[in-house]
C-alpha cells in the first residue's frame, strides 16, 4: 500500500442499525482503513449531514480529505478504487458487471419488496412474502457451488447482501413470518454461516440483541404489530 | 472483432437502449442491433435477462450483460484501449458520475415520466416543482463536473453525459405534449448549452430518435 500523508482523513456519517451504513464499515475494515465514525440521529439530522448530502439528506456519507460521497453502492466502488488492498470487486469486466448487477438487484428489488412485508397482514402479506421469495431464489441459485457470492472469499455482492443475512433474516423473528426458510433456501443459509465465520463481518454487523430491540421499538412507534 | 460477436437487444425509442449504443459508437465497436417488437418479448430476451426481462441486453460472445449503466461501464472496461475513456479516471470524479447517474434514474427520470401521466393541475404543478429542483441540482453538477469544458466528462462525452443525454428526445416530446419548457435556458443555461452539444455529438446523432417520430410513437403507446 502506498504511503498516505498524515492529513488523509476518512470520516463516515452513519447509523449503527442501518444496513447501508454497516456495509461501508465492512468495506473500510476489510481494507484496513482507519476512519472516524459519526453516529447520526436519523430522526434529528445534523446540519453537517444536510450540508454534505443535500440531495438525499441520508446516511451513509463518506468524507475523504474533505470531499463527501453519498449512496452506499457509489461509496463502495470509491473505496475499492482508492484503497487497492483486498479488492472487493472482481477484475474481470464480465464478473464485475455481474457483481454490479446483483448488488443493484439486492437494493432495488429485494430490499424494496421485502420492506413491504412489515405492516401487512393476511393475504396481502402472503403475496409480498411470495414475491420476496421469488426474488431470493435468484440469489439462491447464484450461490450454488460457491462459499460466497464473490467465490472463495467475500466480495461486493456479499457485502451488499448482508442486508438479507442480518436484516431481512433477523427480522423474521419479530415480523412473525419465516420469509427465508432453510428448506427452500439451503444455499442462502449456508452462506450466512460462512459470513458469520468471517472476523470482519462479525465485527461490523450490529450486535443481535440490541438490533432486535431497536427493530421492535421502531415497529411499535410505527404502530405495527410485532410477534 | 466480428460484429456477430457483439449483439444488443433493444428498441429504437428506448432511452436506456441508447446508452450502450452511444458507448459502442464511442469505442467504434460494430454490433448487431436486435430490435424487440413493442408489446412482446422475444425468447432471446427472456432467456438473456430472466431476472428483469427488460432491454437493453448486451450479448458479448453470447454472454449477457444487463442494466444500461452497467452495460456502459462494461463497454468501457472491455474496450479500454479503444476510443476515449467513458468514465473519468479519478476515483472521486467517477463517484460523482455514478452518483448523478443514479440520481437521474431514481429521481429525475421518474419525475419526467410521471409528467406525461400527470392528471390534474395540482399533480402537474408538483411534478414541475420536482423537475425544477432536479434541473437545478444537475446544473450545479454540470458546472462542478465539467470544470469549464463542454461535457460532464470534459472534452468528450462520457458516462454521465450519456446517462442524462439519452432522455433529451423524450424530454422534447414531453415539453410539446404538456406545453411547458422543462429545460429552460433562462434557468439552466449551462445544461441547455450542454444538451445542444450532446445532441450534435457524432456518437449520439445516429441513435437519437427524431422528435416527430418519437411523438407519434408516444401517442400510440400512451393512448
Amino acid at each position: 500500500m502506498a504511503e498516505r500523508s498524515e492529513s488523509e482523513e476518512v470520516k463516515l456519517l452513519g447509523m449503527w442499525a442501518s444496513p447501508f451504513s454497516r456495509r461501508i464499515e465492512i468495506a473500510l475494515t476489510l481494507k484496513g482503513v482507519s476512519y472516524e465514525f459519526s453516529e447520526e440521529d436519523i430522526t434529528n439530522k445534523s446540519s453537517l449531514l444536510l450540508q454534505l448530502n443535500p440531495v438525499y439528506k441520508m446516511i451513509p456519507v463518506l468524507v475523504h480529505n474533505g470531499k463527501p460521497i453519498s449512496e452506499s453502492l457509489v461509496i463502495l466502488e470509491y473505496i475499492d478504487e482508492t484503497w487497492r488492498d483486498n479488492p472487493i470487486l472482481p477484475q474481470d469486466p464480465y464478473e464485475k458487471a455481474m457483481a454490479r448487477f446483483w448488488a443493484k438487484f439486492v437494493d432495488e428489488q429485494i430490499y424494496v419488496t421485502a420492506m413491504k412485508v412489515v405492516g401487512k397482514i393476511g393475504e396481502e402479506r402472503d403475496a409480498v412474502v411470495e414475491a420476496t421469495r421469488d426474488l431470493l431464489m435468484f440469489l439462491e441459485k447464484e450461490l450454488v457451488g460457491k462459499d460466497f457470492f464473490g467465490g472463495r472469499s467475500l466480495g461486493f455482492v456479499d457485502i451488499v447482501a448482508t442486508l438479507v443475512a442480518f436484516w431481512l433474516m433477523r427480522t423474521e423473528e419479530i415480523v412473525g413470518v419465516k420469509v427465508v426458510p432453510v428448506d427452500k433456501f439451503p444455499e442462502i443459509h449456508r452462506w450466512v454461516k460462512n459470513l458469520l465465520g468471517n472476523d470482519v463481518i462479525k465485527k461490523c454487523i450490529p450486535p443481535e440483541d440490541e438490533h432486535l430491540q431497536y427493530i421492535r421499538a421502531r415497529m411499535e412507534k410505527l404502530n405495527v404489530k410485532s410477534a | 472483432m466480428a460484429s456477430s460477436d457483439v449483439k444488443l437487444i433493444g428498441a429504437w425509442a428506448s432511452p436506456f437502449v441508447m446508452r450502450p449504443r452511444i458507448a459502442l459508437n464511442l469505442k467504434s465497436v460494430p454490433y448487431e442491433f436486435l430490435q424487440e417488437t413493442f408489446g412482446s418479448k422475444s425468447e432471446l430476451l427472456l432467456k438473456s435477462n430472466p431476472v428483469h426481462k427488460k432491454i437493453p441486453v448486451l450479448l458479448h460472445a453470447d454472454k449477457p450483460v444487463c442494466e444500461s449503466n452497467i452495460i456502459v461501464e462494461y463497454i468501457d472496461d472491455t474496450w479500454s484501449s479503444s476510443g476515449p475513456s467513458i468514465l473519468p479516471s479519478d476515483p472521486y470524479d467517477r463517484a460523482m458520475a455514478r452518483f448523478w447517474a443514479a440520481y437521474i434514474d431514481e429521481k429525475w427520470f421518474v419525475a419526467l415520466r410521471s409528467f406525461l401521466k400527470a392528471g390534474g393541475e395540482e399533480e402537474k404543478k408538483a411534478v414541475i416543482a420536482q423537475l425544477e429542483e432536479g434541473n437545478a441540482f444537475l446544473e450545479k453538477a454540470f458546472i462542478d463536473c465539467s470544470k469549464g469544458k463542454p461535457f460532464f466528462n470534459g472534452d468528450n462525452i462520457g458516462y454521465l453525459d450519456i446517462a442524462l443525454g439519452c432522455f433529451l428526445a423524450w424530454l422534447r416530446v414531453t415539453e410539446l405534449a404538456v406545453s411547458h419548457k422543462i429545460l429552460d435556458e433562462a434557468k439552466t443555461p449551462s445544461l441547455s448549452k450542454w444538451a445542444e452539444n450532446f445532441c450534435n455529438d457524432p456518437a449520439v446523432k445516429p441513435v437519437m430518435p427524431e422528435t416527430a417520430k418519437l411523438a407519434e410513437f408516444a401517442k400510440k403507446i400512451f393512448s
